[in-house]
């Protein structure tokens, strides 16, 4: 027995993938979630083996949602139209069900997951997040889990991005929060115009920093509206004059 | 070819008198320097029909060579070079018909000078209205071509905008019609036909067709059903218009894509239930439609607010009425107002 969580944010689109989900007598629905939250819960109660997975829903994307698990269950995307996920998916040779799917579809789409159960699918997962964070719309806001909340940032409430091992400190006016991912990561992700990699451990918000001084021989610090100083080495000192246009 | 200035009959006439009175100027003048009468006007005739046909061939050419730029002095060439062959012609003509005259020889040699200087003044001037006439007039060619052009931009623009039919809501339509189907199927069936008659609103409607609020409303109210069905509770819609109001004119196809705008910027900013308010009112001459979606300001800022989804109602209006003060929004305790103003005609 598998056990299988459904969240889409449309009650109609639950119930069809429940109706195709009864010719498979192996799988057992554990829950459905309206949203990302939700889903997130539901997710760390039941530890399920596949979820079907809408794209756009309230306030967080499936992306955003996948991004808050340690370990991501295997996924399904069932998504009606999303130009840059359509292409995530294709590279990374994850299944996904454009809505209107029918059962035969639905059911290819089911065989397909046994064969590779086998296999890690963790890998192809990570690289397809990887990949989809890079869309437009997801640019504009880190969602990170704080204890058991979840939070939104926008990104122009970020002030300097910390690493700090194997996790990434975002620092904001109400204090940090810590993402599992690299600095590199969020070096390709955010808009490279607002956000520069001042230093190896740093990326900065350039529309915080207030002045750029000196300090020691062949370094700068950045220093920023909350007061805070940012290290900037010498090659980050070159990108920042070049996005500052000095 | 641009018409030369002598096709307009007002121009024509005033270039005929001009010439008479040069003619008769020309005319007293040498009888005033001693020609008798006769010969005067021999003298007046000739060389002045001569320069008429200067002034015409001037004119004719500048018609399909007009100079730019550094060309100018290849019209001042050419005056002289017309004033030359005229002066030249003139005087063998004068002297074949009027060498009988004692002293006109005479007079002849000595008023070369003025004759060349006068002409050439002359011919100046009539180039110089002809460049000023025809430059004006592919002036205003150029303006008639750009204004064509920009209209026909302007309607493909505005045909594009309006024909902007969200895949999303369509696919996702769909997909809640094949969930009826196995469960529901007069729903579905309802739903289909919701759809078909949304889905022909969008194309049957001309560009710049004005509707009345209750016709636009209509519309709406399909999008509406179908936008319902998909959500389900979560989606709770109020629409206070008062019936007087009904009769107000907008642009086809403008109140939908701002209601579509706030349900989704409702539903994808918030977790609960979402209600959507919409009133329509009059206010000095305008129509004003306010919309109201919930939304969390902690998640997005109000820069991103206005730009969600509006701008392409934003062009519309700014296409249809040149004014770019009709849209404005409004955050406020969770609350976002889009606000359209549509001016009654």
């Amino acid at each position: 027995m598998s056990k299988i969580i459904i969240i889409d944010d449309e009650p109609l689109a639950r119930s069809i993938t429940k109706e195709y989900l009864q010719k498979h007598p192996d799988l057992e629905l554990m829950q459905e979630c309206n949203d990302g939250f939700e889903g997130l819960k539901a997710i760390q109660e039941h530890q399920p083996d596949l979820i079907f997975l809408d794209i756009q829903m309230p306030k967080i994307t499936g992306f955003e949602m996948l991004e808050l698990i340690e370990q991501p269950p295997s996924v399904i995307f069932t998504t009606a139209f999303d130009e840059y996920a359509i292409k995530a998916f294709e590279a990374h040779a994850i299944d996904y069900l454009l809505k209107p799917f029918n059962q035969e579809r639905f059911d290819k789409a089911i065989a397909k997951w046994k064969e590779q159960k086998a296999n890690s699918t963790e890998k192809a997962t990570q690289e397809l997040l990887e990949s989809a964070s890079q869309s437009p719309s997801q640019n504009q806001r880190i969602v990170v889990k704080n204890g058991s909340k979840i939070k939104i940032i926008p990104v122009h409430d970020v002030q300097y991005l910390e690493a700090a091992d194997d996790y990434v400190k975002i620092h904001t006016s109400e204090g940090y929060f810590l993402k599992n991912k690299t600095m590199t990561h969020f070096e390709n992700t955010l808009d490279k115009l607002q956000f520069v990699r001042s230093h190896r451990s740093y990326i900065v918000n350039v529309q915080q920093i207030t002045r750029i001084d000196p300090y020691e021989k062949d370094n700068h610090i950045a220093i920023l509206r909350s007061g805070v100083k940012v290290p900037v080495s010498r090659s980050g000192y070159g990108k920042l004059k070049e996005v500052l246009g000095l | 070819m641009s018409n030369s200035p002598l096709s307009i009959t007002r121009f024509r006439i005033i270039f005929i008198i001009c010439w008479l009175v040069m003619v008769a100027d020309h005319i007293i003048v040498l009888h005033f320097f001693g020609l008798p009468w006769q010969a005067a006007i021999i003298d007046g005739a000739i060389s002045n029909s001569l320069l008429l046909l200067a002034c015409i061939l001037i004119m004719h050419t500048l018609r399909y060579y007009l100079p730019r730029g550094t060309q100018y002095i290849n019209i001042f060439s050419i005056c002289l070079f017309l004033t030359i062959i005229w002066l030249v012609l003139t005087k063998l003509l004068l002297k074949l018909a009027l060498e009988h005259y004692s002293g006109y020889s005479e007079l002849l040699q000595q008023s070369l000078s003025i004759r060349f200087s006068i002409s050439f003044l002359l011919l100046g001037c009539v180039t110089m209205i002809s460049i000023l006439w025809f430059n004006q007039l592919e002036q205003k060619e150029f303006e008639e071509r750009k204004t064509d052009a920009e209209k026909l931009a302007k309607e493909a623009e505005l045909f594009k905008l309006r024909q902007q039919l969200q895949p999303h809501f369509l696919f996702n339509s769909l997909n809640s019609i094949n969930a009826l189907i196995g469960s529901r199927p007069e729903e579905a069936r309802k739903m289909v036909q919701q759809l078909s008659d949304f889905l022909r609103g969008t194309i049957k409607k001309e560009e710049a067709q004005w509707v009345t609020l209750q016709e636009e409303l209509q519309y709406l109210q399909l999008y509406l059903d179908i936008e319902k069905v998909r959500f389900g509770n979560r989606l709770t819609t109020e629409i206070n218009i008062d019936e007087n109001n009904f009769q107000l004119k907008l642009p086809a196809l403008l109140l939908q894509p701002i209601v579509e705008n706030a349900i989704k910027f409702g539903l994808y900013d918030t977790t609960g239930e979402t209600l959507i308010q919409l009133y329509a009112s009059k206010e000095e001459n305008n129509l004003v439609i306010k919309v109201t979606n919930p939304y969390d300001p902690e998640t997005s800022s109000p820069k991103q607010g206005a730009g969600f989804g509006l701008k392409s109602i934003q062009r519309r209006l700014y296409l249809l009425f040149a004014r770019t003060d009709l849209l404005n929004t409004d955050a406020k305790e969770n609350i976002f107002t889009t606000i359209v103003k549509i001016p009654q005609g």
